[in-house]
């Protein structure tokens, strides 16, 4: 039975239509002479969006950023109304679009429980009779009664996390939260939506981390530019939707780009200049990216980031995990050479810009490439390290 | 924990589909939000305020001194039989409430638009909720009043029990202003510099600092279209034993109820592109 339908819906947004009553005022009377006229920018944010979701099923929804995802979970939560188009929950939804929305710093943990509880649709009573499972599973039980503002960050997002996490609705809506915490945090958010997997409750899971979606959920849809790309089991999904990263932003797709940063180009190119591109197994591997910093930014750091064709992650190098730069405004070229390490396979790599508190670019998705070689290479193994394997005979005589 | 077998109805959400459920149910449901909302409001208001309470009293005390140099030793305005410091502090206690609740309300989805973009609770608890924090505002300051009538030895009768009637309507006139201006707020933020001066001329259309009775014809039939008219009218007769307000009072309640069902359906349309355009 279906619990989740999503029937042909569509959504528009008016782009720079932040008007005054003024401004108002003449565009009303604007269009008297001349209707129909455009006040802004639109876009579709969705276009014929439909897909269904059983219950107990879980559903994954991958995409970059600006496809449409997060309107997907908006729509359903009954956050905002498609333009066209209908969609229909049955039972209790309960969506998860950020951690902590709501909690007031000035007020106690205890306190921040029930209200957020309360904004999450609990009553006082379903409050109370988890409140012990709550803090249990948050952790923060010295801290009940002070402040959440002198709270680290980290206990503020397990406590957060964990109101959230024993709503029991019927249908749960999650949107990327495991981008921030620390690992320890992932692991619990994860293994609580595993949980609410096998208590039946019906899963929607939008996520960038295409490992965890893979473990989460059997069924994804691929989202691209507001319309449905490709739907189906997620292990196929992902593996095109990481393929399909092949996008030299060199060639005239649009760059990245952020308030701050924008990436003009990525490549990866053998280390030695070729006659061809081909990236052989063995040869070193240049990661190159060329972006400009259009506004200064205290702390601003960047990351390249390796991801296997199946979505698990092979490294990603900070730069200031090795040196301290500061990046005043100008164009910039990051190398990043890789040892003859990578088995023969397809790879994607992504580029991540931000400071310690702020993400401005995150796209572990933006060029993919290929490892070519000998079949004879087992292809099992994601590495080729080479390491010397020591063996010693042990005699029993001595 | 498992789930519950029976199958919940379908729940839609498709353009122009409006809330079906009725405003009170909503209201109703919602009321433990409702009460944590304004649990947080008081407080953080009373958090680090050393003086706290005090800062209640202050605005209507001065407002009053004011009124009696101005209205009472100058003007020498009528005060019904009743001294005009009492006469006025009552009248500036209902409109301090009246102020404040909208006030507050116009503000309140604009200063929570974080929420509202990000999670789907009954948006009219947010209105609702604004408008008890400054009943205890009042009901402190109902205090005062009651120790300047011990002081002018003004002695309540009966009509003192039709106190919860006359807050009854107060609230309702607040709360039907708050629904009209926070949802107008939400797109046009022009309303949150407008509350401010419109809220100061309407102090004074209404009879906080002198009695209704200085009008006449059909000045008072304009006047009596003014809720606050009838409010305070009949919050004086109640505890100050003033003359009964008369048919101004039916006319003052008719927009309260216009006010009211009228905030009602527009909140009603408007909540549904909320999250888009705030």
């Amino acid at each position: 039975m279906d619990v989740v339908q999503f029937d042909r819906v569509s959504k528009r947004y008016v782009l720079g239509q932040r008007l005054n009553a003024r401004e108002a005022l003449t565009a009303a009377a604007a269009a008297v002479f001349r209707p129909r006229r455009e006040l802004g920018r639109e876009l579709w944010s969705l276009r014929d969006v439909g897909f269904s979701v059983a219950e107990g099923e879980a559903l994954g929804i991958v995409g970059r950023n600006g496809a449409g995802k997060s309107t997907i979970l908006k729509i359903l939560a009954g956050i905002t109304a498609p333009t066209t188009g209908v969609s229909r929950t049955r039972g209790r939804v309960a969506a998860l679009l950020e951690v902590g929305t709501g909690f007031h710093p000035e007020l106690s943990g205890r306190e921040n429980v029930y209200l957020n509880g309360a904004i999450l649709g609990m009553s006082r009573r379903d409050i109370t009779s988890r409140f012990d499972e709550i803090v249990d599973f948050s952790g923060v039980e010295r801290f009940l009664d002070t402040p959440v503002k002198r709270y680290s960050s980290g206990m503020y997002l397990r406590l957060a996390f964990a109101v959230a996490a024993h709503l029991e609705p019927d249908v749960l809506v999650v949107d990327e939260i495991l981008a921030v915490g620390d690992a320890e945090f992932q692991r619990k958010c994860i293994g609580r939506m595993q949980e609410a997997e096998q208590e039946g409750r019906t899963l929607v899971f939008v996520s960038h981390d295409l490992e965890t979606l893979t473990k989460i959920c059997p069924r994804s849809l691929w989202l691209e530019a507001g319309e449905i790309r490709e739907a189906g089991a997620t292990a196929t999904i992902v593996r095109d939707y990481v393929v399909s990263g092949l996008l030299p932003t060199a060639d005239g797709t649009a760059p990245l780009q952020s308030e701050r940063v924008t990436v003009h180009a990525m490549r990866v190119v053998p280390e030695i200049e070729q006659a061809s591109d081909a990236l052989l197994r063995g040869d070193r591997l240049r990661i190159e990216v060329d972006f400009e910093v259009t506004e200064e930014t205290p702390g601003l750091d960047l990351a390249l980031v390796l991801t296997t064709a199946a979505g698990v992650r092979v490294f990603d190098e900070l730069l200031s995990d090795t040196t301290l730069m500061r990046l005043p405004v100008g164009n910039y070229r990051a190398k990043l050479v890789v040892p003859p390490l990578l088995n023969v396979g397809d790879y994607t790599a992504g580029i991540w810009f931000g400071t310690q508190y702020e993400d401005f670019i995150d796209q572990p998705v933006v060029a993919s490439f290929t490892v070519q070689g000998s079949v004879s290479y087992r292809s099992e193994r994601l590495l080729v390290l080479s390491l010397p394997l020591v063996v010693q005979p042990l005699d029993a005589a001595s | 924990m498992p789930l519950p077998n029976a199958s919940p109805p379908w729940k839609q959400n498709a353009a122009g589909a409006e809330t079906r459920t009725a405003a009170w149910l909503t209201l109703w449901r919602s009321r433990d939000l409702i009460t944590f909302f304004a649990l947080r409001d008081l407080r953080v208001r009373y958090k680090q305020a050393a003086l706290g309470v005090v800062w209640v009293l202050l605005q209507p005390i001065a407002s009053v001194v004011i009124f009696t140099l101005v209205f009472g030793r100058l003007a020498k305005i009528s005060s019904q039989g009743i001294p005009y410091p009492l006469f006025a502090l009552l009248g500036m206690v209902v409109w301090t409430y009246f102020s404040t609740a909208t006030v507050r309300g116009s503000e309140v989805l604009v200063n929570n638009s974080q929420l509202v973009t990000k999670v789907s609770f009954p948006r009219i608890a947010a209105p609702a909720a604004a408008m008890l924090p400054p009943l205890v505002d009042l009901v402190v300051s109902m205090v005062l009043v009651a120790l300047l009538m011990v002081f002018y030895q003004v002695s309540p009768t009966w009509r003192l029990l039709a106190t919860p009637l006359w807050i009854v309507v107060l609230v309702l006139a607040a709360f039907g202003m708050a629904l009209w201006l926070s949802a107008l707020n939400v797109r046009y933020r022009d309303v949150q510099h407008a509350v401010g001066p419109m809220m100061q001329i309407w102090l004074f259309a209404s009879p906080v600092a002198y009695p209704s009775s200085l009008l006449s014809g059909w000045h008072e039939w304009l006047y009596a279209l003014n809720p606050m008219t009838g409010v305070i009218e009949l919050a004086r007769w109640s505890v100050l034993n003033t003359p009964w307000p008369g048919w101004p009072l039916a006319v003052s309640l008719g927009t309260v109820a216009a006010l009211l069902t009228g905030g009602l359906a527009y909140f009603r349309r408007a909540e549904r592109s909320f999250a888009d355009v705030i």
